[in-house]
């Protein structure tokens, strides 16, 4: 048996409704935890990108592939390792703004993870985080100390290394 | 004067008018060219059954006792026609009704246009009477589905639907369509789908891998072929019979791919899988290359995988990319189209017969014969068996009869010893296991085929779970032949709990009703059998029979299916008794 890993997976689709309950269902059926996922649109007019986080072995991660490259709307799916890709989270921490004030040591630590304040008023402060994983969970276990009003962290955003030939393929069809 | 310029441009003035969704969607069916529908209407499909009832002289409507048994039929009717089954219901309780038959379909790839009416689109997400989201639902069981909720979309959606149901791997589509969309008028114009730019139905065949196949069978010293419906999908049958001869391979088929290639072909060495042959079971692991072609190695054809042909070079000829490797890995997987694949393959391939190979079949087919085929055909013990009805039936139709099975033991007894000398004569649930498939499917396989026997084969538990259909088979006149194998038992299960469950017949015994009395409260002409004196007799008389019969068989209580692979075994430690 291969190890797990987690690999992201990235599907190039049509943009329409439901697609979302068609391809997490593939996922769904084989007991498989979808760690993260974002929609947006791609580098190509009208095709909508997917990036989803996933945890299992190679064997089942290409017949998964498999599975969602057989979706009628899905024009490509592709998986990547974490070395393969440049990927970036997103979070953000809302903070009582007394403790900005009072606990120095907070000022140090949004310096040091060069976080960015986006808001501060009487009540709460804001700050935004961008970058791997690791990053945002040193950053939270440090702020946690002091207490975190709310915390909320975006799906894994990524870029492969490697050139996609998925513009070219699209070209091809479009005769 | 250009007359075929004028003409053009008549013709392209006709294509717009002014009609409503309802309308619109019949004429979408006539374009596609279905002549017959299976359905049950109901409050939100109502405008869509007024155009039926406007356009009944052109397009045939069949009102079916349950929403699953339009399912089935319209299996039928596309499994023993090769076109799309199409099948109409209403929303909520309708809809869900096809879920089973939706779900057969897509496991067992048959080509199918499902349509679902919807509440209006302004009750979407409300809870409304009858409002259930048919998207969601049957979005794991179809290959495609939509909503429609404004009548200018159905022309390109009811193309996309029949074009993707129909191409590559075929499947079922379910299109929902809000009440109001049925409605509306709109400029009517439909042109059929040909390409949609996200979907490649047949994958490209690669020349080298076609090159190394052919290389792995010249060199080949035992090989074997195991063959699935995709031969009879893709209407490959006389190419495939071209490569079996001239490579002299054994070929062993899965239940969807019987009669692909006729019972009686010597190269053909019969059925694969848990109560399949002795002999393809046994020698697909000493065979040194196994040739898989338009088939998916379910877990029944192949019992335990980590024994599965492991000494054998594997060569899977598929149109399904998810397909290869999903179970087996494969050393040369050649992707396409059967047809066009086994067309290109033919002049690669060396003439061959492989005769010592296939006296191996022979004796293997010996020892089943003896120990299990003698006493299922010509049994000397009282109590009629199952296979002595099949061979009878074999006798009378002279093997020409499309077999309509349901699930359970007669399903398998009647794809063992069926004989089969046309293609696409064998109709079952193969991949869901439907019990309730086999009657209404003979429904629909009558009526797309009504020059051909059609003799349902049915348990007295699958029999009774869409009895209702005989209401059909009645209103509408199907001639067809009703076989029903009475062990008063839920026989399959039965046996299961017999040699595994130390014979505890936990809710396997059935009471069962007077199935003449019911068969003939229909006005349907039935027989009852219990003697093997009476049996010629019965069997004469309904194949005879001009309209729909139904013959009820009481065969033993405990008979049992052999040879078998219990669950978790390889296929060569079948077990023949």
């Amino acid at each position: 048996m291969d190890e797990h890993q987690l690999y992201t997976v990235s599907i190039y689709t049509e943009n329409n409704i439901g697609l979302l309950n068609r391809i997490s269902a593939i996922f769904q059926r084989r007991h498989i935890n979808i760690e993260s996922i974002n929609s947006s649109v791609s580098e190509i007019e009208n095709v909508t990108k997917w990036i989803m986080v996933v945890k299992l072995s190679e064997d089942q991660m290409k017949k998964i592939i498999g599975q969602i490259e057989k979706q009628v709307e899905v024009i490509k799916a592709y998986y990547h390792t974490e070395e393969e890709t440049i990927y970036q989270e997103t979070c953000l921490f809302k903070i009582k703004s007394d403790l900005l004030f009072n606990e120095r040591q907070i000022q140090n630590i949004i310096k040091d993870s060069y976080a960015r304040i986006v808001t501060v008023n009487k009540e709460f402060f804001v700050i935004e985080k961008s970058g791997r994983k690791e990053e945002i969970d040193l950053l939270h276990r440090e702020l946690s100390v002091f207490g975190i009003m709310q915390f909320t962290r975006s799906g894994r955003i990524a870029v492969t290394k490697d050139e996609m030939k998925i513009s070219t393929m699209l070209k091809a069809l479009q005769h | 004067m250009n007359t075929q310029t004028i003409n053009a441009q008549t013709k392209n003035n006709q294509t717009t008018e002014r009609i409503s969704g309802s309308e619109a969607i019949i004429k979408c069916l006539l374009a596609e060219g279905v002549e017959i529908l299976y359905g049950y209407p109901g409050g939100a499909i109502m405008p869509v059954y007024d155009e039926l009832y406007k356009y009944q002289d052109k397009i045939h409507h069949v009102l079916t006792r349950h929403e699953q048994g339009a399912t089935h039929s319209a299996q039928g009717y596309a499994r023993i026609s090769g076109k799309v089954g199409v099948a109409i219901a209403t929303s909520g309780p309708g809809a869900t009704n096809l879920i089973t038959g939706i779900a057969d379909a897509q496991i067992d790839s048959t080509a199918m246009v499902c349509i679902t009416g919807q509440v209006g689109s302004h009750l979407l997400g409300t809870d409304a009477f009858q409002e259930t989201d048919i998207i969601g639902i049957s979005t794991p069981v179809t290959k495609w589905n939509c909503q429609i909720t404004k009548a200018s979309q159905i022309p390109e959606v009811m193309a996309k639907a029949f074009y993707i149901a129909k191409s590559g791997r075929p499947g079922p589509v379910l299109v929902d369509i809000t009440k109001d969309a049925q409605f509306e008028e709109f400029d009517f114009k439909y042109e059929k789908c040909t390409r949609i730019r996200s979907y490649v139905p047949i994958p490209e065949t690669d020349k080298n891998s076609l090159i190394a196949a052919a290389k792995l069978i010249n060199t080949a010293k035992k090989p074997l072929i195991v063959w699935g419906q995709g031969v009879i999908l893709s209407e490959a049958e006389a190419e495939f019979k071209a490569v079996v001869e001239k490579a002299g391979i054994p070929s062993a088929w899965t239940i969807l791919g019987a009669s692909a290639l006729p019972t009686s072909h010597n190269l053909n060495v019969g059925m694969l899988g848990m109560h399949g042959n002795y002999a393809p079971n046994v020698l697909t692991n000493q065979c040194d290359v196994l040739i898989a072609i338009g088939m998916r190695f379910d877990d029944r054809v192949t019992g335990n995988t980590a024994t599965y042909a492991k000494q054998a070079k594997v060569i899977h000829f598929e149109i399904d990319p998810a397909e290869i490797d999903k179970i087996i890995k494969t050393d040369v997987a050649v992707l396409g189209d059967a047809k066009a694949s086994l067309n290109a393959l033919l002049p690669l391939l060396n003439e061959n017969s492989h005769k010592a190979w296939h006296q191996e079949f022979k004796d293997l087919y010996k020892i089943e014969y003896e120990k299990v085929i003698k006493g299922d055909l010509y049994p000397t013990k009282e109590g009629l068996t199952m296979g002595e009805v099949i061979k009878e039936i074999n006798i009378q139709t002279k093997g020409h009869a499309a077999i309509v099975s349901d699930v359970g033991q007669h399903q398998m007894i009647a794809c063992r010893y069926a004989q089969f000398n046309t293609t696409k004569s064998n109709i079952t649930s193969g991949g869901l296991g439907t019990m309730g498939f086999a009657l209404p499917a003979a429904i629909g396989a009558k009526m797309a085929a009504p020059e051909r026997e059609v003799v349902a084969i049915i348990g007295d538990g699958g029999y009774q779970m869409t009895i209702q259909e005989l209401g059909t088979i009645f209103q509408q006149k199907v001639p067809v032949k009703i076989v029903v194998l009475n062990n008063e038992f839920l026989g399959m299960v039965r046996q299961w709990q017999q040699l595994f469950f130390d014979k505890r017949y936990a809710s396997t015994e059935m009471l069962n009703p007077d199935f003449v009395a019911i068969a003939k409260g229909y006005f349907i002409d039935a027989r009852k059998v219990t003697t093997r004196s009476d049996l010629k007799d019965a069997i004469k008389e309904m194949i005879a029979s001009d309209g729909p019969y139904f013959l009820e068989v009481r065969v033993e209580k405990e008979g049992n299916v052999f040879p078998m692979i219990p669950t978790g075994a390889s296929v060569s430690e079948m077990r023949l008794e």
